[in-house]
């Protein structure tokens, strides 16, 4: 049984310790808000917070969080950056098919707790691992700055 | 393209060759239950036996009213509070469609926007397209097929609402008017909530009067997505997300050459992995042989998965390879193939012998995986007598007469919950129901070893990318000869493509002669150019499907970029040339109309452009759509550089003008992927040589173009959007790009070394 914490509530999983967080979310504790699309680090869909810090949650195994605090999609409003990017996708129009979004808000919501007025460039950096078929990459951009003025 | 072909068929192919799927092997389904239906003059089918069941009635045709696709209580529900849920017709995989169609019914039904929400019919006979006569979801058809029927499922309900409010209050319905989900008159108001139910126990109106367009408040209004809160939130629900009490989850371990068949397999490892319950044969697409690994979630049947050993037999199996295929399509594509039907390819090549100037030009197309952002998956709940099933299928009525005969089930015992998609691409409509029918074979397997539970088959990003159902590896030739002043004399061209539909129920209505008319779509139209056409379809075991815009991926691209090249040879303006050859009927001065908009808005031939920077033009009609892009690209360090890209669209009349913008810019960041390094399908030995993002990457933000997208202003009845936008891109970075480099790009992905 591996115990941590998911947006502020206890949580244990018992699944083999190598289980992918994103598996033990998804499958275990019934939170699909989190997604699956490369299983390798490459595409960003599955990103959550560990300890406030953006991961990949399907190459982190749930032995590497033990103890520790995770916030995912379904959380991610609790704090008040994140509900402003949230607000700022809503305004934005930024979903289309919306499955790469989860992945996204975590990553901007992520950058803007490090950098409260980030230039295109840390934008850039900061998104570069969120992949997107639909192609939302603009409105992503204009989100992050409307998000970015809202908490200014 | 596709559905005026199809209308224009041979109906009565149609009838049997869904028949045969739906009927083969369950015998003892009535032919009775498939009944006809007329669609305004054209003829539709119905091919499930909910359109019978629901009319109760034989094949005569029902009066306008009265039809499945018709019927208000269907579409619409009305909560007491006024919630207004409209059901949508179609699978919606990002391009916005529940929203739009919800729109469409909300405006003629008066209904107050704030309270509208959306939801997704089944396959059933009240959700298939009117004009097509199936739940399907392609061919930019949706806005075009379904604009005036939901336009008229919304104006039945309002005078439904009318005539409940009317009885209740004993006034006349026409003292009485509705707007904004009340209906008031005789100095009484009651919300619409108030008045369902008893709106429902009206007759259907069998006529309406629809809105002037001019009074419209909610169509053509910029319009943001129903669900953007969900999507922006982690709440909105995928086919993959899909859990029902008891369910296991499956993954399964596919031959690596297509048609392979297990030979033999140790188990052993695989079964002590905790969480796994079975490791099952199960039979695959094309005839293969692999394993269902069947566990409580996806971690422990992957695990299962690897722990399996076995061997593979590939006995009679044709093994693929990107050097021989390129070999065998240039072979090819010296002789002359099957003959392209229609007079627009058979023009007559003696001026080709003896034109002053002549291009002579050979183009590579690799094979393309869909990849959209989820994986395929498909949920199969299969009992004794029904089975449900859950997926984000573009073409559930297909899939299902697919589940019937493969479970021998009475195509009224299956159910497909259409789900939302993470993306589709033409991914999700496959013609075999191949990824549909893999879990329902899964679901089989389990319940032939006594046990019973719903089964969630999931593709890994690996499985998906090496799954086939690519866009056709293809081979263009062209040998053009024209003047000195650019006038194209003769064009002799030549196609080799696998075909997409031949050997499936489609192969009636859009192969003709032996040509697949998903191949050539897109060729010389709407051009007045004398060209000489024809195609080779060699079988080669690679499975293929359309990808989005499906011909016009290729098509486009070849024309034009040719083009470009001899209007620049002749010394000629892209534009000019291009309106040169445009005819002054409808067609041509929509295509003048939209190319006209782009140059206006993109300030091309006016604007400066940085040194280094070039202009690129290429304009493409595909789905009854017009698209023209112009963009601004050079070269630096040997690396595409793309500026400013404008777009401009004739789509008609437009609903959405936000998710229009949105579908054109993806649609070019799509055809951006083809261009870029690496984003190519290839087969050594029968093997697809790639499996996940590091090997068949994708554009990231910092690839994403500033597009600004254009609508050329229109009244005419709307046409679709979902695959337009892409085919003109790539050829007009092409024709930029030529211009900084002076050479030529023939092969997709670019090679600018
Ligand atoms: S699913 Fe984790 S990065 Fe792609
Ligand atoms: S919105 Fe569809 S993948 Fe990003």
């Amino acid at each position: 049984m591996i115990r941590f914490q998911v947006n502020g509530k206890p949580a244990s999983v018992d699944a083999d310790p190598s289980t992918p967080l994103l598996w033990a979310l998804r499958d275990n504790l019934d939170m699909t808000g989190t997604k699956f699309s490369c299983g390798m680090a490459l595409c960003g869909a599955c990103t959550v917070h560990l300890d406030g810090q953006p991961i990949r949650s399907c190459s982190t195994p749930i032995s590497a969080v033990a103890g520790k605090n995770i916030t995912t999609i379904e959380g991610v409003n609790a704090d008040r950056i994140g509900k402003a990017v949230q607000d700022a996708w809503v305004v934005n129009d930024v979903a289309q098919c919306g499955y790469c979004q989860s992945g996204q808000v975590m990553s901007a919501t992520a950058l803007l707790k490090r950098t409260k007025k980030p230039t295109d460039a840390e934008i850039d950096a900061a998104m570069a691992g969120n992949l997107c078929r639909c192609g939302t990459y603009t409105r992503v951009r204009a989100a992050i700055k409307a998000a970015a003025t809202a908490i200014a | 393209m596709f559905i005026e072909k199809m209308l224009s068929s041979n109906i009565q192919s149609l009838d049997a060759a869904i028949d045969g799927i739906a009927l083969g092997s369950a015998a003892n389904a009535s032919r009775r239950s498939f009944i006809k239906m007329s669609v305004g003059g054209a003829a539709g089918i119905a091919i499930v036996p909910g359109v019978a069941l629901a009319q109760g009635s034989t094949a005569a045709a029902p009066k306008p009213g009265q039809k499945p696709t018709e019927q208000p209580a269907a579409f619409i529900t009305i909560a007491k509070d006024g919630t207004t849920t409209i059901l949508c017709n179609r699978m919606d995989m990002g391009q916005g469609i529940e929203t739009a169609l919800a729109m469409i019914c909300a405006e003629e039904l008066d209904a107050d926007w704030s309270k509208v929400n959306t939801a997704f019919g089944n396959q059933r006979g009240n959700y298939v397209d009117p004009a097509m006569g199936m739940h399907l979801t392609g061919g930019s058809n949706s806005i075009k097929n379904s604009y005036t029927q939901y336009r008229e499922l919304g104006a039945r309900t309002r005078a439904m609402l009318i005539a409940a409010a009317a009885k209740e209050w004993k006034l006349d319905a026409t003292a009485l008017t509705a707007a904004n989900g009340v209906v008031s008159g005789g100095g009484k108001r009651l919300g619409y909530g108030q008045l369902f139910d008893a709106a429902l126990k009206e007759s259907v109106p069998e006529s309406v009067v629809l809105k002037d367009p001019k009074s419209f408040k909610i169509i053509g209004k910029p319009t943001s997505l129903k669900v953007s809160k969900e999507k922006a939130t982690g709440s909105q629900k995928y086919g993959i997300d899909v859990k029902l009490p008891g369910m296991l989850t499956a993954v399964v371990l596919r031959p690596p050459v297509f048609g392979g068949k297990l030979k033999s397999m140790d188990a052993s490892a695989a079964l002590k992995v905790k969480g796994v319950r079975a490791v099952l044969p199960v039979d695959l697409d094309r005839g293969a042989k692999g394993v269902a690994v069947i566990a409580d979630g996806y971690w422990p049947a992957k695990l299962g998965r690897d722990a399996i050993k076995l061997e593979w037999d590939n006995a009679g199996v044709a093994k693929a390879d990107n050097t021989a295929l390129l070999a065998q399509y240039r072979e090819l594509a010296k002789t002359a193939g099957l003959q392209a039907p229609g007079d627009q390819y058979k023009a007559d090549l003696s001026a080709l012998a003896n034109a002053p100037k002549k291009l002579s030009a050979e183009f590579v197309f690799p094979y393309l995986n869909h990849a959209q952002m989820e994986p395929l998956a498909c949920t199969v709940d299969l009992k004794a007598n029904a089975c449900s099933v859950y997926t984000a299928s573009q073409m559930p009525g297909v899939d299902a007469a697919a589940i019937a005969k493969a479970t021998g089930l009475s195509p009224d015992q299956v159910n497909i919950h259409v789900q939302m998609a993470g993306g589709g691409f033409g991914r999700r409509a496959v013609p075999t129901s191949e990824y549909v029918i893999e879990a329902t074979n899964v679901a089989k397997a389990y319940a032939a070893t006594g046990k019973r539970a719903p089964i969630k088959v999931v593709h890994s990003r690996e499985d998906d990318v090496k799954a086939g159902y690519y866009r056709p590896f293809t081979l263009h030739r062209a040998e053009i000869g024209y003047d000195n002043e650019g006038k194209i004399v003769a064009w002799d061209h030549k196609i080799v493509s696998q075909s997409i539909l031949k050997g499936s129920p489609f192969e009636a209505f859009l192969v003709k002669a032996g040509v697949d008319g998903t191949t050539t779509e897109g060729m010389r139209e709407p051009y007045s150019i004398p060209m000489q056409l024809s195609v080779h379809h060699p079988q080669i075991n690679v499975p293929v499907l359309w990808w989005r815009s499906v011909g016009s991926t290729h098509t486009a691209f070849v024309m034009e970029t040719l083009l470009d090249e001899i209007a620049a040879a002749s010394n000629k303006d892209p534009v000019t040339y291009r309106m040169g050859l445009l005819a002054d009927d409808a067609r041509g001065k929509r295509h003048k109309e939209t190319l006209q908009l782009a140059v206006e808005k993109s300030g091309y031939g006016k604007k400066q452009l940085a040194s280094g920077m070039h202009w690129g033009v290429a304009m493409h009609e595909s789905f009854e759509s017009v698209v023209a892009f112009i963009v601004e690209a050079g070269v630096k360090d040997g690396k595409p550089v793309i500026g400013a890209v404008t777009a401009s669209l004739h789509c008609n009349f437009c609903v959405n003008p936000r998710t229009v913008e949105t579908q054109i810019q993806g649609s070019a960041l799509m055809a951006l992927a083809t261009t870029q390094e690496n984003h190519a399908i290839t087969l050594k030995d029968g093997v697809v040589q790639q499996s996940n993002f590091h090997d068949f990457p994708m554009p990231r933000i910092t690839d994403m173009p500033n597009i600004a997208v254009h609508i050329v202003p229109s009244n005419d009845p709307p046409k679709g959007v979902g695959e337009p936008g892409l085919p003109p891109f790539a050829p007009a970075l092409a024709n930029a790009l030529r211009r900084a480099t002076g050479k030529p790009l023939r092969e997709m992905p670019f090679k600018l070394a």
